[in-house]
C-alpha cells in the first residue's frame, strides 16, 4: 500500500461526491400521498349487488383486447376452467386469468341478504389503485405506474423483470403472475385505461345493471358513499347505475350499511371505495391492514442512504488514515 | 503446503460436477419451461428458497468478504492479512449464488439488467440489484491480484494494490447498505410478516447478523481450509475472531431481545406456534447456545469448541434469513390455504450453485494463491 493519505483522501472524496450526488437525486421523488386532480375509480356497493357477475364476464371481454390489462399479444379468451366438464368459466379467485371477482360470504341459513348472522353478502374484488401503491414503489424498474393524473396503477409489461416484489408488498394480494408461462407477465386491474381515450370508462361499471358498481371521479364517489351511508334503512332511494353521474337511475329500497366507506383510509387511501351491510374484515380484506402508507416504511430507510455513505466514506477514510500508522501486528 | 499436492479428482470433486451438470440441465429447463414447471412458487408465495436460502442465505455467507478487507485494508489490522484472500474469494462465491438464482428466479431472466437502466429509486428492489452488480464487480476487482500474480501481469499488479485500500472502503460501504437494504426489502410487508421477525430495526438486524454470521463463516473457512489443504491452523487467528463473534453476538442478541420485547413481546416466542418454535430455533442455535460456549475462556481458546459455533452461527443465521424470507410468511399464507416447500428443481439448482461455490474454491487454491501467508 504505497497509496498517500492524500491520494488516497481525493480518490475517497471523488467517489463519494458522484455517489452522493445521484443519490441526492431521489430526495423530490418520493411517492405521490394525496389523490391526484383528476382521480378516477370505481365505488362497489354490496348491498347492490345481486352477484349476475356480470362485471366478471365483461372484464374478461374487454380486456382481452389489444392493450387490455389481459391482452397476451394474440387473440386469445382467459378463460379458466375448474372441474372434469371444461365447459364452464370459473375462476377460484383472482388470477392470471381473472382481473376482476364477485365473491360471497356466508353464515347459517345464508338466506339474509347483507346480513352478519344467517346471512350473505357479495363482495367485488380487484385492484384498489391506491393512492401511494405499495407495488408502484416497489417495482425496480417502474413497470407499474401510477398515473399522476386519473392515478390508475398501471402495467408496461416491456418493462418488467419479473421479481415479484410486487406481489409481495401489495397488502390486497392483486398482482396475479403468470406461472405457467415461459415468458410471464403480471396482471391485475388497470381500470379499463385503455377504454379511456374511447370516451369508455372500466367494463365492470359499464355492465352493471343494478349500479353496484359504479365509476366516476374519487371526489364523487366519495360524496356518494357518504350520501349513501347517511340514507335511512328501509326508505327507497334512486341510486346511480354505471357512472356517478349518471341520469339512469334504479330505485331500490336502502340497506343497513356498516358504519363506514372501505377505501378512504386504508393502505393510505385507495381509488377503489367499498360499502357494504357486513364487515370488511368478513368480506376477505385482512385486518392486518392499517392505515398505514407502506411506501413510507421503506422510504425511511432509502432516505437515509445518502448519509450512510457520507459516514462510512469518511469515517473509513479517517479510521484508516488514523490506524495506519500503528503497526498492531506488535500484538503478535 | 505445496499447491500442486492439492489432487483435483477426488470422489468428492466427481459428485460435486455431477450435481452442478444436472443442476445446469435444470437451469436450462426452467428458463425454457417457465417457474410454474420447475418451482413450487404461486400468488401467494412468490418468493422462495431461491430468495430465502441463496439470495437472503448467500449474502449474509458473504459477508466475510467485507469485514475481513475492512478489518485489513480500514482498520489496518495485519494480522488478518493472512484470511483476506480466501474470506474475499468466498464473497465472491456468495454473490455468485445469489446474482445466479435472482436470474433464474426473475421471471424474464434476460431482462436482469433492466434496473440498471430503468432507475427507480423508491425501490428497495432497485437498491438491492444496484448493490449486487456493484459489489460483485467490487469483489472481482478485490480479487484481481490473485489472477495477476497467477499470470505475472506486474503492472496491473501493482495498480491494483495502490487503489486496494478506496476499492475496498467502496466494498465496505456497499455492503453495508446491501445487507441492510436486504432487511428493508421487508420493511414493506407489515401485514404478512410475523411481528416476531417484523420491525423497523430489520435493516439493523439484517447488518449486525451478518457480521456476526461473517466471523463464524470465516473462521469455518479458515480452520476447514487448514485441514482439506494441510497447512497449519492460524489459532492466534482463530481466537482473534472467536472474540470478535462474541462481541457481535452479544450485540445482535441485545438488539433481537430489545426488538422481541418492543414488538410482539416475549410470549410470542413461547406460543408453542410452528413460528413461534422456529424462531426459537433460530435464537437458540444461532445466537443462544454459540455466545454460552463463547463466554467460556477455555472454549473461546479451542479450535474444536470454535469450529461447533461456527456451524451453530451459520445455521443459525441462514435459519433466520430462511424465517424473515419464508417461515415468517406462513401464518399469512396459511390463511389462503396455501403452503410452500421447495420443489426438487429449487433444490437441484442450489446444491448446484453450492457445488459451484466449493469447486470455485478447490480450483482457486490449487491454482491462484490464495493462502499467501502461509506457503513460507
Amino acid at each position: 500500500m504505497s497509496m498517500n493519505r492524500r491520494d488516497f483522501l481525493k480518490t475517497a472524496a471523488a467517489g463519494g461526491g458522484a455517489i452522493l450526488a445521484t443519490a441526492s437525486v431521489p430526495a423530490g421523488a418520493s411517492m405521490p400521498k394525496e389523490l391526484p386532480p383528476e382521480a378516477v375509480g370505481i365505488l362497489y356497493d354490496a348491498t347492490l349487488c345481486i352477484g349476475c357477475k356480470s362485471c366478471m364476464v365483461n372484464c374478461k371481454s374487454h380486456n382481452s383486447v389489444p392493450k387490455g390489462g389481459l391482452d397476451s399479444g394474440k387473440p386469445e379468451a382467459s378463460y379458466e376452467y375448474y372441474g372434469p366438464d371444461k365447459i364452464w368459466d370459473a375462476p377460484q379467485d383472482l388470477s392470471e386469468k381473472t382481473l376482476n371477482i364477485i365473491k360471497v360470504y356466508k353464515n347459517g341459513t345464508g338466506l339474509n341478504k347483507d346480513t352478519v348472522e344467517n346471512g350473505y353478502s357479495f363482495v367485488k374484488q380487484h385492484c384498489m389503485h391506491c393512492i401511494s401503491p405499495a407495488c408502484v414503489s416497489a417495482c425496480p424498474v417502474a413497470a407499474l405506474k401510477k398515473d399522476p393524473k386519473n392515478g390508475v396503477v398501471f402495467y408496461e409489461e416491456d418493462r418488467c423483470i419479473g421479481c415479484r416484489y410486487c406481489q409481495l408488498a401489495c397488502p390486497f394480494r392483486i398482482p396475479k403472475y403468470e406461472f405457467s408461462k415461459s415468458s410471464p407477465q403480471v396482471r391485475k386491474c388497470q381500470l379499463c385505461h385503455h377504454r379511456f381515450a374511447e370516451g369508455k370508462y372500466s367494463a365492470c361499471c359499464e355492465f352493471c345493471p343494478t349500479g353496484a358498481s359504479i365509476f366516476g371521479k374519487v371526489t364523487d364517489l366519495r360524496n356518494e358513499a357518504q350520501k349513501r351511508l347517511a340514507l335511512k334503512p328501509g326508505a327507497e332511494h334512486d341510486f346511480p347505475v354505471k357512472t356517478v353521474d349518471s341520469k339512469e337511475k334504479s330505485r331500490r329500497t336502502v340497506s343497513r350499511y356498516v358504519g363506514s366507506v372501505y377505501g378512504l383510509k386504508e393502505a393510505g387511501g385507495t381509488q377503489y371505495l367499498l360499502l357494504a351491510g357486513v364487515p370488511y374484515e368478513l368480506l376477505g380484506f385482512d385486518k392486518n391492514i392499517t392505515d398505514q402508507t407502506l411506501p413510507d416504511l421503506t422510504w425511511a430507510y432509502i432516505s437515509k442512504i445518502p448519509a450512510v455513505i457520507a459516514t462510512v466514506l469518511i469515517g473509513g477514510a479517517a479510521t484508516w488514515a488514523i490506524t495506519r500508522g500503528r503497526n498492531r501486528d506488535k500484538e503478535e | 503446503m505445496n499447491q500442486k499436492d492439492i489432487k483435483m479428482m477426488t470422489p468428492m470433486t466427481k459428485i460435486l460436477l455431477l450435481i452442478m451438470a444436472a443442476g445446469g440441465v435444470a437451469a436450462i429447463y426452467r428458463l425454457f419451461f417457465g417457474l410454474g414447471a420447475t418451482t413450487n412458487l404461486s400468488d401467494i408465495w412468490p418468493w422462495g428458497f431461491w430468495i430465502g436460502f441463496d439470495v437472503l442465505g448467500g449474502v449474509a455467507m458473504a459477508a466475510g468478504g467485507f469485514v475481513i478487507a475492512g478489518t485489513v485494508y480500514i482498520l489496518n489490522w495485519k494480522k488478518y492479512k493472512p484470511i483476506v484472500r480466501p474470506a474475499i474469494l468466498n464473497a465472491f462465491f456468495g454473490y455468485a449464488l445469489a446474482a445466479t438464482s435472482i436470474f433464474l428466479d426473475i421471471g424474464q431472466s434476460f431482462r436482469i439488467w433492466h434496473p440498471l437502466v430503468m432507475w427507480q429509486i423508491n425501490s428497495i428492489m432497485f437498491i438491492v440489484a444496484i448493490h449486487v452488480v456493484l459489489y460483485t464487480t467490487t469483489l472481482a476487482a478485490e480479487s484481481s491480484p490473485m489472477l495477476f500474480e497467477r499470470y505475472n501481469m506486474k503492472g496491473a499488479y501493482s495498480i491494483m494494490s495502490k487503489i486496494m485500500v478506496p476499492i475496498v472502503l467502496f466494498g465496505v460501504l456497499l455492503s453495508t447498505l446491501h445487507q441492510s437494504s436486504l432487511g428493508a426489502v421487508y420493511l414493506l410487508i407489515p401485514s404478512k410478516l410475523s411481528p416476531l421477525w417484523y420491525s423497523s430495526r430489520l435493516p439493523y438486524m439484517f447488518l449486525v447478523s451478518a457480521v456476526f454470521l461473517a466471523l463464524s463463516m470465516v473462521s469455518f473457512e479458515t480452520i476447514l481450509s487448514s485441514r482439506l489443504f494441510n497447512h497449519k491452523v492460524p489459532m492466534d487467528i482463530i481466537t482473534g475472531l472467536a472474540r470478535g463473534s462474541l462481541i457481535t453476538g452479544i450485540i445482535y442478541f441485545c438488539m433481537k431481545i430489545w426488538d422481541l420485547a418492543a414488538g410482539p413481546g416475549f410470549g410470542a416466542a413461547f406460543s408453542g406456534s410452528f413460528t413461534a418454535n422456529m424462531y426459537l430455533v433460530e435464537m437458540i442455535i444461532g445466537v443462544v447456545l454459540p455466545l454460552a460456549v463463547l463466554s467460556v475462556r477455555t472454549y473461546r481458546t479451542s479450535m474444536k469448541s470454535i469450529f461447533a459455533v461456527n456451524i451453530l452461527v451459520i445455521v443459525g443465521i441462514v435459519v433466520n434469513r430462511l424465517n424473515v424470507g419464508i417461515f415468517g410468511l406462513a401464518e399469512y399464507a396459511g390463511r389462503f390455504g396455501v403452503d410452500y416447500f421447495p420443489s426438487f428443481t429449487e433444490l437441484l439448482i442450489t446444491a448446484a450453485m453450492v457445488s459451484f461455490a466449493f469447486f470455485g474454491f478447490k480450483v482457486s487454491a490449487k491454482y491462484l494463491n490464495l493462502f499467501p501467508e502461509t506457503d513460507h
